[in-house]
Protein backbone atom coordinates (compact mmCIF):
# COMPACT_ATOMS: atom_id res chain seq x y z
CA UNK A 1 0.00 0.00 0.00
CA UNK A 2 1.43 3.69 -0.91
CA UNK A 3 0.85 6.94 0.57
CA UNK A 4 -1.05 7.58 -3.00
CA UNK A 5 -3.48 4.69 -2.88
CA UNK A 6 -5.01 6.10 0.65
CA UNK A 7 -5.54 9.64 -0.22
CA UNK A 8 -8.79 10.63 -0.53
CA UNK A 9 -10.03 11.89 -4.05
CA UNK A 10 -10.11 15.65 -4.12
CA UNK A 11 -6.91 15.74 -2.76
CA UNK A 12 -4.77 13.34 -4.88
CA UNK A 13 -2.92 15.42 -7.16
CA UNK A 14 -0.53 17.52 -4.67
CA UNK A 15 0.25 14.69 -2.07
CA UNK A 16 1.06 12.35 -5.67
CA UNK A 17 3.42 15.44 -6.00
CA UNK A 18 4.66 15.35 -3.26
CA UNK A 19 5.64 11.14 -3.02
CA UNK A 20 7.00 11.04 -6.42
CA UNK A 21 10.12 12.78 -7.33
CA UNK A 22 10.66 12.72 -11.07
CA UNK A 23 9.53 8.95 -12.06
CA UNK A 24 10.01 6.77 -9.77
CA UNK A 25 8.65 3.72 -11.28
CA UNK A 26 8.57 1.01 -8.36
CA UNK A 27 5.87 3.66 -6.70
CA UNK A 28 3.52 3.47 -9.73
CA UNK A 29 4.11 -0.17 -9.74
CA UNK A 30 2.97 -0.50 -6.55
CA UNK A 31 -0.43 1.31 -7.00
CA UNK A 32 -1.50 -1.04 -9.23
CA UNK A 33 -2.81 -4.47 -7.28
CA UNK A 34 -3.15 -6.91 -10.52
CA UNK A 35 0.65 -5.74 -11.25
CA UNK A 36 1.57 -8.18 -8.07
CA UNK A 37 1.00 -11.38 -9.41
CA UNK A 38 2.89 -14.31 -10.90
CA UNK A 39 1.08 -15.74 -14.49
CA UNK A 40 2.21 -18.88 -15.66
CA UNK A 41 4.77 -19.55 -12.24
CA UNK A 42 6.25 -16.03 -13.69
CA UNK A 43 6.20 -12.41 -12.15
CA UNK A 44 3.25 -10.88 -14.68
CA UNK A 45 5.05 -8.39 -17.23
CA UNK A 46 1.99 -6.66 -18.69
CA UNK A 47 2.55 -5.66 -22.29
CA UNK A 48 -0.62 -5.16 -23.66
CA UNK A 49 -1.57 -1.59 -23.09
CA UNK A 50 -2.84 0.01 -25.88
CA UNK A 51 -5.90 -3.16 -25.61
CA UNK A 52 -6.59 -1.72 -22.12
CA UNK A 53 -4.66 -0.62 -19.21
CA UNK A 54 -4.36 -1.65 -15.56
CA UNK A 55 -6.17 0.38 -13.14
CA UNK A 56 -4.38 1.79 -9.99
CA UNK A 57 -6.27 1.43 -6.47
CA UNK A 58 -7.24 5.32 -6.41
CA UNK A 59 -9.38 4.21 -9.14
CA UNK A 60 -11.12 0.99 -7.93
CA UNK A 61 -11.64 3.22 -4.17
CA UNK A 62 -12.77 6.17 -6.20
CA UNK A 63 -15.75 3.89 -7.59
CA UNK A 64 -16.21 1.88 -4.37
CA UNK A 65 -16.98 5.15 -2.67
CA UNK A 66 -19.51 6.38 -5.24
CA UNK A 67 -21.54 3.57 -4.65
CA UNK A 68 -21.05 3.62 -0.96
CA UNK A 69 -21.95 7.02 -0.36
CA UNK A 70 -23.54 9.11 -3.03
CA UNK A 71 -24.93 6.50 -6.00
CA UNK A 72 -28.31 7.67 -7.15
CA UNK A 73 -30.01 9.03 -10.12
CA UNK A 74 -28.28 12.25 -11.60
CA UNK A 75 -29.89 15.43 -12.31
CA UNK A 76 -33.57 16.96 -11.40
CA UNK A 77 -33.42 15.19 -8.19
CA UNK A 78 -33.97 17.08 -4.74
CA UNK A 79 -32.63 14.92 -2.53
CA UNK A 80 -29.43 14.62 -0.78
CA UNK A 81 -27.80 11.91 -2.40
CA UNK A 82 -28.83 12.80 -6.32
CA UNK A 83 -27.48 16.17 -5.45
CA UNK A 84 -24.35 14.73 -4.56
CA UNK A 85 -24.18 12.23 -7.35
CA UNK A 86 -24.75 14.90 -9.50
CA UNK A 87 -21.96 16.80 -8.82
CA UNK A 88 -19.50 14.04 -8.06
CA UNK A 89 -20.33 13.62 -12.44
CA UNK A 90 -20.35 17.25 -13.29
CA UNK A 91 -16.56 17.38 -11.47
CA UNK A 92 -15.86 14.49 -13.51
CA UNK A 93 -16.47 16.69 -16.58
CA UNK A 94 -14.89 19.84 -15.46
CA UNK A 95 -11.67 17.29 -14.62
CA UNK A 96 -11.65 16.00 -18.20
CA UNK A 97 -12.72 19.60 -19.54
CA UNK A 98 -8.89 20.73 -17.64
CA UNK A 99 -7.30 17.67 -18.98
CA UNK A 100 -8.07 18.20 -22.74
CA UNK A 101 -7.38 21.81 -22.43
CA UNK A 102 -11.29 22.24 -23.31
CA UNK A 103 -12.62 26.08 -22.91
CA UNK A 104 -16.01 24.45 -21.59
CA UNK A 105 -17.23 22.15 -19.41
CA UNK A 106 -20.38 21.67 -22.00
CA UNK A 107 -17.66 20.96 -24.84
CA UNK A 108 -16.73 17.21 -23.21
CA UNK A 109 -19.70 14.60 -23.48
CA UNK A 110 -19.59 11.42 -21.65
CA UNK A 111 -19.89 8.33 -24.21
CA UNK A 112 -19.14 4.52 -23.48
CA UNK A 113 -16.07 4.41 -25.59
CA UNK A 114 -14.12 6.38 -28.16
CA UNK A 115 -15.58 4.34 -30.60
CA UNK A 116 -18.93 5.48 -29.95
CA UNK A 117 -17.50 9.11 -29.27
CA UNK A 118 -16.57 8.40 -33.02
CA UNK A 119 -19.76 6.97 -34.00
CA UNK A 120 -21.86 10.11 -32.35
CA UNK A 121 -20.07 12.63 -34.67
CA UNK A 122 -20.31 10.19 -37.50
CA UNK A 123 -24.45 9.87 -36.97
CA UNK A 124 -24.95 13.36 -36.16
CA UNK A 125 -22.55 15.72 -37.55
CA UNK A 126 -21.79 12.97 -40.49
CA UNK A 127 -25.26 12.52 -41.40
CA UNK A 128 -26.32 16.43 -41.36
CA UNK A 129 -23.43 17.81 -43.46
CA UNK A 130 -22.55 14.43 -46.16
CA UNK A 131 -24.15 13.83 -48.80
CA UNK A 132 -24.21 12.35 -52.37
CA UNK A 133 -20.41 12.46 -53.82
CA UNK A 134 -19.39 14.63 -50.61
CA UNK A 135 -16.22 13.02 -49.19
CA UNK A 136 -14.65 12.22 -45.38
CA UNK A 137 -10.83 11.50 -45.44
CA UNK A 138 -9.58 9.04 -43.20
CA UNK A 139 -5.98 7.58 -43.50
CA UNK A 140 -4.61 4.17 -43.65
CA UNK A 141 -3.63 3.70 -40.03
CA UNK A 142 -6.88 4.03 -38.85
CA UNK A 143 -8.41 1.19 -36.09
CA UNK A 144 -11.55 -0.50 -37.25
CA UNK A 145 -13.19 2.01 -34.95
CA UNK A 146 -12.40 4.72 -37.02
CA UNK A 147 -13.11 3.37 -40.64
CA UNK A 148 -16.40 1.06 -40.28
CA UNK A 149 -18.92 4.66 -38.71
CA UNK A 150 -17.47 6.16 -42.22
CA UNK A 151 -17.75 3.52 -44.24
CA UNK A 152 -21.61 3.32 -43.05
CA UNK A 153 -21.98 7.17 -43.05
CA UNK A 154 -20.95 6.92 -46.58
CA UNK A 155 -22.76 4.17 -47.63
CA UNK A 156 -26.38 5.27 -46.22
CA UNK A 157 -25.49 9.11 -47.74
CA UNK A 158 -23.67 7.72 -50.96
CA UNK A 159 -20.61 9.52 -49.91
CA UNK A 160 -16.96 8.57 -50.29
CA UNK A 161 -14.37 7.29 -48.24
CA UNK A 162 -10.73 8.67 -49.37
CA UNK A 163 -7.98 6.60 -47.39
CA UNK A 164 -5.13 8.62 -47.21
CA UNK A 165 -1.66 6.80 -47.72
CA UNK A 166 1.30 5.92 -45.52
CA UNK A 167 4.91 5.46 -46.08
CA UNK A 168 6.67 1.95 -45.28
CA UNK A 169 8.01 3.62 -41.79
CA UNK A 170 4.16 4.07 -41.48
CA UNK A 171 3.79 8.12 -41.19
CA UNK A 172 1.14 9.45 -43.17
CA UNK A 173 2.14 11.09 -46.61
CA UNK A 174 0.96 14.30 -45.49
CA UNK A 175 1.36 15.96 -49.72
CA UNK A 176 -0.87 12.96 -50.75
CA UNK A 177 -3.19 14.14 -47.74
CA UNK A 178 -3.21 17.05 -48.80
CA UNK A 179 -4.23 16.99 -52.36
CA UNK A 180 -7.37 14.30 -51.11
CA UNK A 181 -8.70 17.91 -49.58
CA UNK A 182 -10.89 19.66 -51.39
CA UNK A 183 -14.78 21.37 -51.97
CA UNK A 184 -15.91 18.08 -50.96
CA UNK A 185 -14.43 16.96 -48.25
CA UNK A 186 -16.91 17.51 -45.04
CA UNK A 187 -14.74 15.94 -42.17
CA UNK A 188 -11.31 14.72 -41.62
CA UNK A 189 -10.90 11.90 -39.02
CA UNK A 190 -8.10 10.33 -37.79
CA UNK A 191 -5.77 8.59 -35.02
CA UNK A 192 -3.15 10.67 -32.83
CA UNK A 193 -1.15 7.79 -32.09
CA UNK A 194 -1.68 4.71 -34.38
CA UNK A 195 -2.77 1.35 -32.59
CA UNK A 196 -0.79 -0.93 -34.48
CA UNK A 197 1.98 0.76 -35.72
CA UNK A 198 3.14 3.88 -32.66
CA UNK A 199 3.18 6.64 -35.26
CA UNK A 200 2.25 9.90 -33.62
CA UNK A 201 0.54 12.23 -36.22
CA UNK A 202 1.57 15.59 -36.84
CA UNK A 203 -2.08 16.70 -35.55
CA UNK A 204 -1.70 20.63 -35.51
CA UNK A 205 -0.21 20.86 -39.11
CA UNK A 206 -2.73 18.44 -40.22
CA UNK A 207 -5.55 20.48 -38.76
CA UNK A 208 -3.90 23.60 -40.20
CA UNK A 209 -4.00 22.21 -43.77
CA UNK A 210 -8.00 20.76 -43.22
CA UNK A 211 -8.90 24.59 -41.75
CA UNK A 212 -7.35 26.06 -44.52
CA UNK A 213 -10.53 24.49 -46.93
CA UNK A 214 -12.96 25.15 -43.55
CA UNK A 215 -12.68 21.56 -42.87
CA UNK A 216 -13.19 19.97 -39.72
CA UNK A 217 -11.16 17.09 -37.91
CA UNK A 218 -11.62 14.55 -35.60
CA UNK A 219 -8.76 13.13 -33.63
CA UNK A 220 -8.65 9.38 -32.09
CA UNK A 221 -7.20 10.10 -29.16
CA UNK A 222 -7.58 6.62 -27.60
CA UNK A 223 -3.92 5.47 -27.86
CA UNK A 224 -2.59 9.28 -27.16
CA UNK A 225 -4.53 10.68 -24.00
CA UNK A 226 -2.68 7.94 -21.96
CA UNK A 227 0.53 8.93 -23.46
CA UNK A 228 1.44 12.58 -24.53
CA UNK A 229 -0.35 15.76 -22.99
CA UNK A 230 -3.00 16.50 -24.87
CA UNK A 231 -4.32 20.27 -25.45
CA UNK A 232 -6.87 20.93 -27.92
CA UNK A 233 -6.39 24.17 -28.18
CA UNK A 234 -2.67 23.64 -28.91
CA UNK A 235 -4.05 21.03 -31.53
CA UNK A 236 -6.70 23.35 -32.81
CA UNK A 237 -8.92 19.75 -33.97
CA UNK A 238 -12.97 20.16 -34.10
CA UNK A 239 -13.24 17.25 -32.01
CA UNK A 240 -11.31 14.55 -29.83
CA UNK A 241 -12.19 11.11 -28.70
CA UNK A 242 -10.49 8.98 -25.91
CA UNK A 243 -11.54 5.57 -23.68
CA UNK A 244 -11.58 5.48 -19.93
CA UNK A 245 -10.31 2.24 -19.52
CA UNK A 246 -7.16 2.49 -21.54
CA UNK A 247 -6.16 5.66 -19.71
CA UNK A 248 -6.08 3.99 -16.31
CA UNK A 249 -9.61 4.53 -15.67
CA UNK A 250 -13.10 1.94 -15.61
CA UNK A 251 -14.21 0.25 -18.96
CA UNK A 252 -17.77 1.36 -19.60
CA UNK A 253 -16.65 5.08 -20.41
CA UNK A 254 -15.77 7.65 -23.06
CA UNK A 255 -14.95 11.11 -23.50
CA UNK A 256 -15.75 13.32 -27.08
CA UNK A 257 -14.81 16.47 -26.47
CA UNK A 258 -16.58 19.04 -29.71
CA UNK A 259 -16.13 22.83 -30.27
CA UNK A 260 -19.35 24.30 -28.27
CA UNK A 261 -20.78 25.93 -31.89
CA UNK A 262 -19.88 22.59 -33.70
CA UNK A 263 -21.74 20.49 -31.08
CA UNK A 264 -25.03 23.29 -30.73
CA UNK A 265 -25.57 22.90 -34.40
CA UNK A 266 -25.82 19.17 -34.09
CA UNK A 267 -28.78 17.13 -34.04
CA UNK A 268 -29.13 14.62 -31.01
CA UNK A 269 -27.63 10.99 -31.67
CA UNK A 270 -29.67 9.43 -28.92
CA UNK A 271 -33.09 9.99 -28.08
CA UNK A 272 -34.37 9.83 -23.99
CA UNK A 273 -34.38 10.90 -21.10
CA UNK A 274 -32.18 13.99 -19.91
CA UNK A 275 -31.61 15.24 -23.07
CA UNK A 276 -34.87 17.19 -23.27
CA UNK A 277 -35.88 20.16 -21.78
CA UNK A 278 -39.76 19.39 -22.88
CA UNK A 279 -41.84 16.31 -24.28
CA UNK A 280 -45.00 16.02 -25.67
CA UNK A 281 -46.34 13.83 -28.49
CA UNK A 282 -46.29 17.00 -30.93
CA UNK A 283 -42.75 18.26 -30.30
CA UNK A 284 -40.11 17.98 -28.07
CA UNK A 285 -37.35 20.45 -27.33
CA UNK A 286 -33.86 18.95 -26.72
CA UNK A 287 -31.92 20.03 -23.48
CA UNK A 288 -28.55 21.93 -24.01
CA UNK A 289 -25.26 21.01 -24.75
CA UNK A 290 -23.33 18.42 -23.23
CA UNK A 291 -27.10 17.08 -22.51
CA UNK A 292 -28.21 17.12 -25.49
CA UNK A 293 -25.65 14.26 -26.20
CA UNK A 294 -26.34 12.13 -23.22
CA UNK A 295 -29.42 10.27 -23.48
CA UNK A 296 -30.92 7.90 -20.58
CA UNK A 297 -29.03 7.45 -17.72
CA UNK A 298 -25.15 8.00 -18.00
CA UNK A 299 -22.67 5.67 -16.42
CA UNK A 300 -21.57 7.91 -13.36
CA UNK A 301 -19.62 5.65 -11.43
CA UNK A 302 -17.38 5.03 -15.11
CA UNK A 303 -17.24 9.22 -14.52
CA UNK A 304 -16.12 9.24 -10.84
CA UNK A 305 -13.74 6.49 -12.16
CA UNK A 306 -12.03 8.59 -14.72
CA UNK A 307 -12.01 11.55 -12.64
CA UNK A 308 -9.33 9.58 -10.53
CA UNK A 309 -7.32 8.40 -13.41
CA UNK A 310 -6.72 11.35 -14.60
CA UNK A 311 -5.86 12.93 -11.03
CA UNK A 312 -3.75 10.55 -10.82
CA UNK A 313 -2.40 10.44 -14.25
CA UNK A 314 -1.66 14.33 -13.60
CA UNK A 315 -0.31 13.90 -9.83
CA UNK A 316 2.22 11.61 -11.84
CA UNK A 317 2.50 14.52 -14.86
CA UNK A 318 1.80 13.91 -18.35
CA UNK A 319 5.03 15.21 -19.63
CA UNK A 320 6.98 12.85 -17.23
CA UNK A 321 4.72 9.55 -18.20
CA UNK A 322 5.21 10.62 -21.69
CA UNK A 323 9.04 11.35 -21.22
CA UNK A 324 8.95 7.80 -19.36
CA UNK A 325 7.50 6.05 -22.01
CA UNK A 326 9.16 7.47 -24.61
CA UNK A 327 12.75 6.17 -23.05
CA UNK A 328 11.23 2.55 -23.04
CA UNK A 329 9.84 2.73 -25.97
CA UNK A 330 13.57 3.59 -27.86
CA UNK A 331 15.17 0.83 -25.06
CA UNK A 332 12.67 -1.74 -26.00
CA UNK A 333 12.96 -0.63 -30.20
CA UNK A 334 16.76 -1.05 -29.52
CA UNK A 335 16.86 -4.60 -27.92
CA UNK A 336 13.75 -6.12 -29.76
CA UNK A 337 14.84 -4.78 -33.24
CA UNK A 338 18.73 -5.70 -32.61
CA UNK A 339 17.30 -9.55 -32.11
CA UNK A 340 18.34 -11.46 -35.14
CA UNK A 341 14.90 -12.77 -37.33
CA UNK A 342 12.91 -9.45 -35.60
CA UNK A 343 11.32 -7.58 -37.88
CA UNK A 344 9.75 -4.24 -36.56
CA UNK A 345 6.64 -2.93 -37.94
CA UNK A 346 6.05 0.45 -37.88
CA UNK A 347 9.22 2.43 -37.54
CA UNK A 348 7.86 5.84 -37.73
CA UNK A 349 10.23 8.99 -36.16
CA UNK A 350 7.59 9.92 -33.76
CA UNK A 351 6.44 7.25 -32.43
CA UNK A 352 4.62 6.08 -28.62
CA UNK A 353 3.81 3.46 -26.79
CA UNK A 354 3.67 0.52 -29.38
CA UNK A 355 6.13 -2.06 -30.36
CA UNK A 356 4.87 -4.16 -33.71
CA UNK A 357 6.96 -6.76 -34.50
CA UNK A 358 7.22 -9.87 -36.89
CA UNK A 359 9.92 -12.89 -36.63
CA UNK A 360 10.90 -14.94 -39.17
CA UNK A 361 9.38 -18.21 -39.72
CA UNK A 362 6.96 -17.63 -36.49
CA UNK A 363 3.39 -17.16 -36.32
CA UNK A 364 2.65 -14.29 -34.33
CA UNK A 365 -0.06 -16.61 -32.72
CA UNK A 366 2.92 -18.95 -31.31
CA UNK A 367 5.24 -15.87 -30.39
CA UNK A 368 2.20 -14.79 -27.61
CA UNK A 369 1.31 -18.49 -26.83
CA UNK A 370 5.03 -18.69 -25.23
CA UNK A 371 5.35 -15.82 -24.42
CA UNK A 372 2.68 -16.50 -21.76
CA UNK A 373 4.55 -19.05 -20.28
CA UNK A 374 6.51 -16.77 -19.49
CA UNK A 375 4.15 -14.46 -17.47
CA UNK A 376 4.38 -11.94 -20.72
CA UNK A 377 1.26 -11.02 -21.82
CA UNK A 378 1.34 -8.82 -25.85
CA UNK A 379 -1.42 -8.91 -28.46
CA UNK A 380 -0.98 -10.98 -31.38
CA UNK A 381 -3.09 -10.38 -34.40
CA UNK A 382 -4.54 -7.93 -36.61
CA UNK A 383 -5.12 -4.82 -33.81
CA UNK A 384 -8.56 -4.03 -35.49
CA UNK A 385 -6.08 -2.45 -38.06
CA UNK A 386 -6.86 -5.15 -41.01
CA UNK A 387 -5.91 -2.61 -43.90
CA UNK A 388 -2.50 -1.64 -41.63
CA UNK A 389 -1.55 -5.82 -41.79
CA UNK A 390 -2.26 -5.61 -45.60
CA UNK A 391 0.07 -2.01 -46.07
CA UNK A 392 2.76 -3.94 -44.84
CA UNK A 393 2.35 -7.22 -46.40
CA UNK A 394 1.65 -9.73 -42.99
CA UNK A 395 -1.49 -11.03 -41.82
CA UNK A 396 -0.73 -10.32 -37.99
CA UNK A 397 1.67 -9.32 -35.98
CA UNK A 398 3.10 -9.38 -32.13
CA UNK A 399 2.94 -6.07 -30.48
CA UNK A 400 4.22 -5.37 -26.98
CA UNK A 401 2.54 -1.67 -26.20
CA UNK A 402 4.05 -0.29 -22.75
CA UNK A 403 2.58 1.52 -20.08
CA UNK A 404 3.24 3.73 -17.25
CA UNK A 405 4.10 0.86 -14.87
CA UNK A 406 6.22 -1.36 -17.46
CA UNK A 407 10.45 -0.96 -16.67
CA UNK A 408 13.14 -1.67 -18.78
CA UNK A 409 13.45 -5.34 -16.60
CA UNK A 410 10.22 -6.27 -18.21
CA UNK A 411 12.08 -5.37 -21.76
CA UNK A 412 14.52 -7.28 -21.04
CA UNK A 413 12.13 -10.13 -20.16
CA UNK A 414 10.18 -9.75 -23.22
CA UNK A 415 13.80 -10.10 -25.09
CA UNK A 416 14.21 -13.59 -23.55
CA UNK A 417 10.88 -14.72 -24.24
CA UNK A 418 11.54 -14.02 -27.79
CA UNK A 419 14.93 -16.18 -27.71
CA UNK A 420 12.83 -18.64 -25.80
CA UNK A 421 10.38 -18.63 -28.96
CA UNK A 422 13.25 -19.30 -31.60
CA UNK A 423 15.00 -21.94 -29.15
CA UNK A 424 11.67 -23.78 -29.53
CA UNK A 425 11.24 -23.10 -32.92
CA UNK A 426 14.95 -23.57 -33.55
CA UNK B 1 2.32 -25.48 -15.82
CA UNK B 2 1.29 -26.18 -19.12
CA UNK B 3 4.55 -27.48 -20.82
CA UNK B 4 5.33 -25.80 -24.38
CA UNK B 5 6.95 -29.02 -25.37
CA UNK B 6 3.78 -30.73 -25.13
CA UNK B 7 2.12 -28.20 -27.79
CA UNK B 8 4.95 -27.80 -29.90
CA UNK B 9 6.13 -30.94 -30.45
CA UNK B 10 8.61 -31.74 -32.74
CA UNK B 11 6.47 -33.53 -35.67
CA UNK B 12 4.05 -30.47 -35.41
CA UNK B 13 6.67 -28.16 -35.66
CA UNK B 14 7.82 -30.45 -38.39
CA UNK B 15 4.66 -30.27 -40.28
CA UNK B 16 3.86 -26.64 -39.83
CA UNK B 17 7.78 -26.00 -41.31
CA UNK B 18 7.28 -28.41 -44.27
CA UNK B 19 3.53 -29.07 -44.83
CA UNK B 20 2.41 -32.26 -46.87
CA UNK B 21 -0.48 -32.08 -49.29
CA UNK B 22 0.09 -27.96 -49.80
CA UNK B 23 -1.13 -27.10 -53.06
CA UNK B 24 -4.09 -26.31 -54.74
CA UNK B 25 -6.09 -29.56 -55.96
CA UNK B 26 -7.19 -29.21 -59.49
CA UNK B 27 -8.76 -32.17 -59.74
CA UNK B 28 -11.09 -31.16 -56.74
CA UNK B 29 -15.12 -31.20 -56.89
CA UNK B 30 -15.16 -30.09 -53.75
CA UNK B 31 -13.61 -27.14 -51.36
CA UNK B 32 -14.10 -24.80 -49.21
CA UNK B 33 -12.76 -21.91 -46.90
CA UNK B 34 -11.89 -21.32 -43.72
CA UNK B 35 -11.45 -18.54 -41.41
CA UNK B 36 -10.06 -17.46 -38.10
CA UNK B 37 -10.86 -14.00 -37.71
CA UNK B 38 -8.87 -13.83 -34.25
CA UNK B 39 -5.70 -14.12 -35.56
CA UNK B 40 -6.37 -14.02 -39.45
CA UNK B 41 -5.25 -17.64 -40.26
CA UNK B 42 -7.07 -18.33 -43.44
CA UNK B 43 -7.17 -22.03 -45.39
CA UNK B 44 -9.07 -23.61 -48.19
CA UNK B 45 -9.28 -27.21 -48.40
CA UNK B 46 -9.95 -29.01 -51.23
CA UNK B 47 -11.05 -32.57 -52.20
CA UNK B 48 -11.47 -34.49 -54.90
CA UNK B 49 -14.95 -36.94 -53.89
CA UNK B 50 -15.64 -40.12 -55.87
CA UNK B 51 -19.10 -41.00 -53.99
CA UNK B 52 -18.63 -40.92 -50.44
CA UNK B 53 -14.90 -41.80 -50.80
CA UNK B 54 -11.91 -39.17 -50.19
CA UNK B 55 -9.70 -39.68 -53.44
CA UNK B 56 -7.71 -36.68 -53.06
CA UNK B 57 -7.18 -33.82 -50.33
CA UNK B 58 -4.96 -30.66 -50.42
CA UNK B 59 -5.01 -26.86 -48.91
CA UNK B 60 -3.49 -23.85 -48.84
CA UNK B 61 -2.70 -20.75 -46.70
CA UNK B 62 -1.09 -19.29 -44.03
CA UNK B 63 -1.42 -19.76 -40.15
CA UNK B 64 -0.07 -20.06 -37.30
CA UNK B 65 2.00 -23.32 -36.57
CA UNK B 66 -0.41 -25.60 -34.69
CA UNK B 67 -3.41 -24.66 -37.14
CA UNK B 68 -0.81 -25.22 -40.29
CA UNK B 69 0.68 -28.18 -39.19
CA UNK B 70 -3.04 -29.65 -38.25
CA UNK B 71 -3.97 -29.03 -41.74
CA UNK B 72 -1.22 -30.73 -43.04
CA UNK B 73 -1.47 -33.98 -41.17
CA UNK B 74 -5.10 -33.73 -42.22
CA UNK B 75 -4.71 -34.24 -45.44
CA UNK B 76 -2.73 -37.16 -44.68
CA UNK B 77 -4.94 -39.09 -42.56
CA UNK B 78 -8.07 -38.40 -44.35
CA UNK B 79 -6.65 -40.27 -47.97
CA UNK B 80 -8.75 -42.80 -49.03
CA UNK B 81 -11.43 -42.25 -46.11
CA UNK B 82 -15.02 -41.67 -46.33
CA UNK B 83 -16.91 -39.24 -45.86
CA UNK B 84 -17.83 -40.61 -42.45
CA UNK B 85 -15.11 -42.04 -41.05
CA UNK B 86 -13.74 -38.49 -41.81
CA UNK B 87 -16.33 -37.29 -39.80
CA UNK B 88 -16.08 -39.97 -36.93
CA UNK B 89 -12.16 -38.76 -37.00
CA UNK B 90 -12.69 -35.31 -36.56
CA UNK B 91 -15.18 -36.11 -33.89
CA UNK B 92 -12.46 -37.46 -31.74
CA UNK B 93 -9.57 -35.34 -32.69
CA UNK B 94 -11.94 -32.61 -31.35
CA UNK B 95 -12.33 -34.52 -28.25
CA UNK B 96 -8.98 -34.57 -27.65
CA UNK B 97 -8.05 -31.19 -28.47
CA UNK B 98 -10.61 -29.92 -26.08
CA UNK B 99 -9.63 -32.19 -23.57
CA UNK B 100 -12.80 -34.63 -23.11
CA UNK B 101 -10.79 -37.40 -24.08
CA UNK B 102 -7.48 -38.60 -22.55
CA UNK B 103 -5.09 -38.98 -26.29
CA UNK B 104 -3.42 -42.15 -24.54
CA UNK B 105 -7.01 -44.01 -24.39
CA UNK B 106 -7.51 -42.70 -28.31
CA UNK B 107 -3.92 -43.05 -29.58
CA UNK B 108 -4.78 -46.11 -32.26
CA UNK B 109 -7.91 -45.13 -33.41
CA UNK B 110 -6.37 -41.20 -33.67
CA UNK B 111 -2.76 -42.31 -34.95
CA UNK B 112 -0.19 -39.68 -35.54
CA UNK B 113 -2.84 -37.36 -34.88
CA UNK B 114 -2.39 -37.80 -31.20
CA UNK B 115 0.23 -35.14 -30.73
CA UNK B 116 -1.92 -32.87 -30.82
CA UNK B 117 -3.27 -33.55 -27.34
CA UNK B 118 -0.97 -31.10 -25.38
CA UNK B 119 -3.49 -28.63 -27.10
CA UNK B 120 -6.02 -29.17 -24.91
CA UNK B 121 -3.94 -27.42 -22.42
CA UNK B 122 -3.91 -24.24 -24.45
CA UNK B 123 -7.51 -23.50 -24.27
CA UNK B 124 -7.75 -20.76 -26.80
CA UNK B 125 -5.25 -22.99 -29.59
CA UNK B 126 -8.61 -24.69 -29.64
CA UNK B 127 -9.57 -23.23 -32.86
CA UNK B 128 -6.07 -23.10 -34.16
CA UNK B 129 -6.06 -27.40 -34.14
CA UNK B 130 -9.62 -27.37 -35.36
CA UNK B 131 -9.47 -24.62 -38.17
CA UNK B 132 -8.69 -27.20 -41.24
CA UNK B 133 -11.23 -29.79 -39.80
CA UNK B 134 -14.02 -26.95 -39.80
CA UNK B 135 -13.29 -26.35 -43.23
CA UNK B 136 -12.79 -29.60 -44.52
CA UNK B 137 -16.65 -30.07 -42.68
CA UNK B 138 -17.89 -27.32 -44.62
CA UNK B 139 -16.38 -28.69 -48.07
CA UNK B 140 -18.04 -32.39 -47.32
CA UNK B 141 -20.99 -30.55 -46.77
CA UNK B 142 -20.42 -28.75 -50.39
CA UNK B 143 -21.22 -24.88 -47.92
CA UNK B 144 -19.92 -22.19 -50.60
CA UNK B 145 -19.66 -19.12 -47.82
CA UNK B 146 -16.12 -19.27 -45.70
CA UNK B 147 -16.45 -21.09 -42.26
CA UNK B 148 -15.34 -18.82 -39.47
CA UNK B 149 -13.96 -20.07 -35.89
CA UNK B 150 -15.95 -17.25 -34.55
Amino acid sequence: MTTAARLPLSSGRAALHAVVSGFDVERVRADFPILQQRVNGHPLVYLDNAATSQKPKVVMDAIVRYYENDNANIHRGVHALSQRATEDFEIARKTVQSFLGAKLPSEIIFVRSATEAINLVAQTYGRQHVGEGDEVVITAMEHHSNIVPWQLLCEEKRGKLLVAPINDQGELVLEEFGRMLGPKTKIVSLGHVSNALGTVNPIAEIVKMAHAKNIPVLVDGAQAAPRLPVDVQELGCDFYAFSGHKSYGPTGIGILYGKAALLEAMPPYQGGGDMISSVTFEKTVYNKVPHKFEAGTPDMSGAVGLRAAIEYLEGLGMENIAAYEHELLTYATEVVGAIPGVRLIGTAREKAGVLSFVMEGVHPHDIGTILDQQGIAIRTGHHCAQPVMRRFGVDATARASFGLYNTKEEINALVRGIQKVQEVFG
Amino acid sequence: MADLRDLYQEVILEHSRTPRNFRELKTANHKAEGYNPLCGDRFVVYLQMDGDSIQDIAFQGSGCAISKASASMMTQSLKGKTKAEAEELFSRFHKVVTGQLPANGNAEELGKLAVFSGVSEFPVRVKCATLAWHTLEAALEGKQEAVSTE
